[in-house]
C-alpha cells in the first residue's frame, strides 16, 4: 500500500490548491474549506489504502468536503438555504476539472486569485491572502516575511475574509471588461511579492527564498491558466531571470554582489533557458508589436543573461531597451535605469547628461539615484563630488547590506584621493 | 445583496455650472435610473437638497439639540445615493462608475447589513 499512499502525496502536493480553491468557492468561506479539506485529505489517507485510489480523485476530495461543510453547517444551525444549496450541487458540478469544455478561465485557482487581489481589498491585504490561500504559508512566515507581528498579520486576514464576505466580493473571473485592468492588479501583487523576497530589507534568507519561490510558482500558475497572456508570460520571465541569480547575488558573509562581480557560473541556467524562451514568447504575443512593461524588463534581464561575462554585455541593447520601456512605463526609476546603461554603451558623460535631465524631485531621495551618480562622476575623474554623492547615498540606504557596500565604495574612493592628493569637498 | 451608493461630489462645482451643463448631467442620471429599473436593480434613488438646506440633530443627556447644516464641513458632500439589489460587489461597483457624479467626486459602495 506504500504506492497508494505516494499516489496520495502526489495529488497532494499537485491538486491542494484545486481542491481548496473550490471548496472556498462552494462553502464562501475560506476557514471552513480550509478544515473540510484537511478533512478530506485524511478521509483518503484512511479508505485509498482499501478501496483503491477513486477515478477522480479531485472530485472525490471536493466531495467529501463539501459533505463534511454540510454537516457542520447543520450541527451549527447555519443559514438552512445555504445548506440546501451546497446539497443541491452535486460532486460532478461542484467540481469542474481543468481540462473541461468550460477551459482554463473556469479553474477555480484562477477565481481564487481575482478574488485575494481584489481592488476592495487593501494592498496588503491582497498580498497576505494570496500568500496564505494560494500558496499555504502560515500566517507566522508572512508576518516574518513583512516584519509584522504574526498577531497583527492574522488581524490582517482576519480583516480582509470578512470584507469579502460582508462586502459580497465575488469568487469569479471579472467580466472581459475588467479582466485586463484586474490581471494587472494581480500580476502587480505576484511582482510585489517578488520584490520583497529579492530585496534584503524583509526577513531572513529562508523567507525571503520562500517568497521567491512562491511568487514564482503563482507567475507560472498565471501563465498557465490565461495562456497566451504576453504580460504574464513576460512576469514568469522577468521572475525566472531574476531567481537564475540568486546564489551569486549575496557573498559569504551575506553583502550584496552587483551584477558585474557575480559569479556567472552560480546562475541558475535551467531558469535562464525557460526565461528566455518565455522573453521570445512574451515579445511575440505582445499587441501590435508593443510589449508591455513586464516583457520589456524581462528583454533587458535577458541580454543581461546572455553575456558569458560582463565585459561583453550588450549594452546598447540594453540602453534601447530602456528606452522602449521609458514609453511603456515611464518613471523616474526607469530613467535612471536608462541612464545608467546609456553610461555603459555611451560614456559616462552622456550618462551623467540623462541623470541630471532625469525629473530630481522624484529621484533626490532615492538612494540609488546618488549611487549611480558617484559611480558616474568617478569614472569621470570627479572623485570629491563622487564622494558627496556616495555619502548621499549611505544616508538614504534601507538597509545594511547597501549600507555596507556603499562604505566600501567611500573608503576605496577616499584612499584613492588621499593618494592623489585631491582634496575631498567637506 | 443590497449597496447603497451614496454619491458625494462638490456643492459648489454643481452651482457653477451652467443651465445647459446641470440639464446634461441630470437626463444621464435619468437615463441610468430607467435603466436599472428596467433591469429590476433598483430598489430607491433620490438627488438630495444641498447642504444648505440640511439640519442637524443631535441629543445628548436627554436635551435635543438641533443645528443649521450638515454633520460636518467637508470638501465633498452627500449630494444623493442610490439603493441597489445586485448579485456581488463587482455589479454594485459597475453602477457606481456609471453614475455621472463618478467623474467630479467619489461613489462609496456600502452594504446594506442584512437584519
Amino acid at each position: 500500500m506504500v504506492s497508494v499512499v505516494r499516489d496520495i502525496e502526489l495529488i497532494y502536493r499537485e491538486d491542494a490548491g484545486r481542491v481548496l480553491a473550490t471548496l472556498i468557492r462552494l462553502l464562501r468561506d475560506f476557514d471552513l474549506a480550509e478544515e473540510v479539506a484537511q478533512e478530506a485529505f485524511g478521509a483518503a489517507l484512511e479508505q485509498w489504502p482499501r478501496e483503491g485510489v477513486p477515478a477522480n480523485p479531485t472530485a472525490w476530495l471536493v466531495g467529501v468536503g463539501r459533505r463534511r461543510a454540510i454537516d457542520r453547517m447543520r450541527r451549527g444551525a447555519l443559514h438552512a438555504r445555504k445548506v440546501a444549496d451546497l446539497e443541491a450541487a452535486s460532486d460532478g458540478e461542484a467540481y469542474e476539472p481543468y481540462d473541461a469544455v468550460s477551459g482554463p478561465l473556469e479553474d477555480d485557482r484562477l477565481r481564487l486569485i481575482f478574488t485575494c487581489c481584489h481592488p476592495a481589498l487593501p494592498l496588503e491585504a491582497q498580498v497576505a491572502l494570496t500568500l496564505r490561500t494560494l500558496c499555504g504559508l502560515t500566517t507566522e512566515a508572512i508576518a516574518h516575511a513583512f516584519l509584522v507581528a504574526p498577531a497583527a498579520m492574522a488581524q490582517r486576514l482576519v480583516r480582509a475574509k470578512a470584507k469579502i464576505r460582508d462586502a459580497g466580493i465575488p469568487y469569479r473571473v471579472p467580466d472581459a471588461s475588467l479582466l485586463p485592468e484586474r490581471l494587472d492588479a494581480v500580476l502587480a501583487v505576484v511582482y510585489l511579492v517578488f520584490t520583497e523576497g529579492y530585496g534584503a530589507s524583509s526577513g531572513d534568507a529562508l523567507v525571503r527564498r520562500e517568497l521567491c519561490a512562491e511568487a514564482v510558482r503563482l507567475a507560472r500558475l498565471l501563465a498557465e491558466l490565461v495562456p497566451g497572456h504576453a504580460e504574464a508570460m513576460g512576469l514568469l520571465a522577468l521572475l525566472l531571470l531574476h531567481d537564475s541569480r540568486r546564489d551569486a547575488r549575496v557573498d559569504a558573509s551575506g553583502d550584496l554582489v552587483l551584477l558585474e562581480d557575480q559569479d556567472r557560473a552560480r546562475w541558475d541556467s535551467e531558469e535562464i533557458a525557460e526565461g528566455l524562451a518565455l522573453v521570445e514568447s512574451a515579445l511575440r504575443a505582445s499587441p501590435r508589436g508593443r510589449p508591455g512593461p513586464y516583457a520589456v524588463q524581462a528583454a533587458i534581464a535577458a541580454v543581461h543573461a546572455q553575456a558569458p561575462d560582463a565585459a561583453m554585455t550588450d549594452w546598447p541593447q540594453i540602453a534601447a531597451l530602456y528606452d522602449v520601456l521609458m514609453q511603456a512605463a515611464p518613471s523616474p526609476v526607469v530613467a535612471l535605469n536608462r541612464a545608467v546603461a546609456v553610461a555603459m554603451a555611451r560614456g559616462p558623460g552622456e550618462g551623467l547628461a540623462l541623470l541630471d535631465a532625469a525629473d530630481a524631485r522624484h529621484l533626490a531621495g532615492y538612494h540609488l539615484f546618488h549611487a549611480a551618480r558617484a559611480d558616474l562622476l568617478r569614472r569621470l575623474g570627479r572623485p570629491a563630488e563622487a564622494l558627496a554623492d556616495y555619502a548621499r547615498a549611505r544616508e538614504l540606504a534601507p538597509n545594511d547590506a547597501e549600507r555596507r557596500y556603499l562604505g566600501k565604495r567611500i573608503a576605496e574612493l577616499e584612499a584613492f584621493a588621499q593618494r592623489g592628493s585631491i582634496a575631498p569637498s567637506t | 445583496m443590497q449597496y447603497m451608493l451614496l454619491i458625494y461630489d462638490d456643492e459648489t462645482l454643481w452651482a457653477r455650472m451652467t443651465e445647459a451643463e446641470r440639464g446634461k448631467l441630470m437626463a444621464e442620471y435619468g437615463t441610468l435610473t430607467q435603466e436599472l429599473q428596467k433591469s429590476g436593480k433598483m430598489v430607491h434613488g433620490a438627488p438630495l437638497q444641498p447642504t444648505s438646506t440640511a439640519t442637524s440633530v443631535r441629543l445628548r443627556e436627554g436635551k435635543t439639540m438641533t443645528t443649521h447644516g450638515p454633520f460636518a464641513e467637508t470638501r465633498e458632500q452627500l449630494g444623493g445615493y442610490y439603493l441597489v439589489e445586485t448579485r456581488d460587489l463587482d455589479e454594485a461597483t459597475a453602477i457606481a462608475a456609471r453614475i455621472p457624479s463618478a467623474r467630479l467626486g467619489t461613489i462609496e459602495v456600502r452594504p446594506v447589513m442584512k437584519m
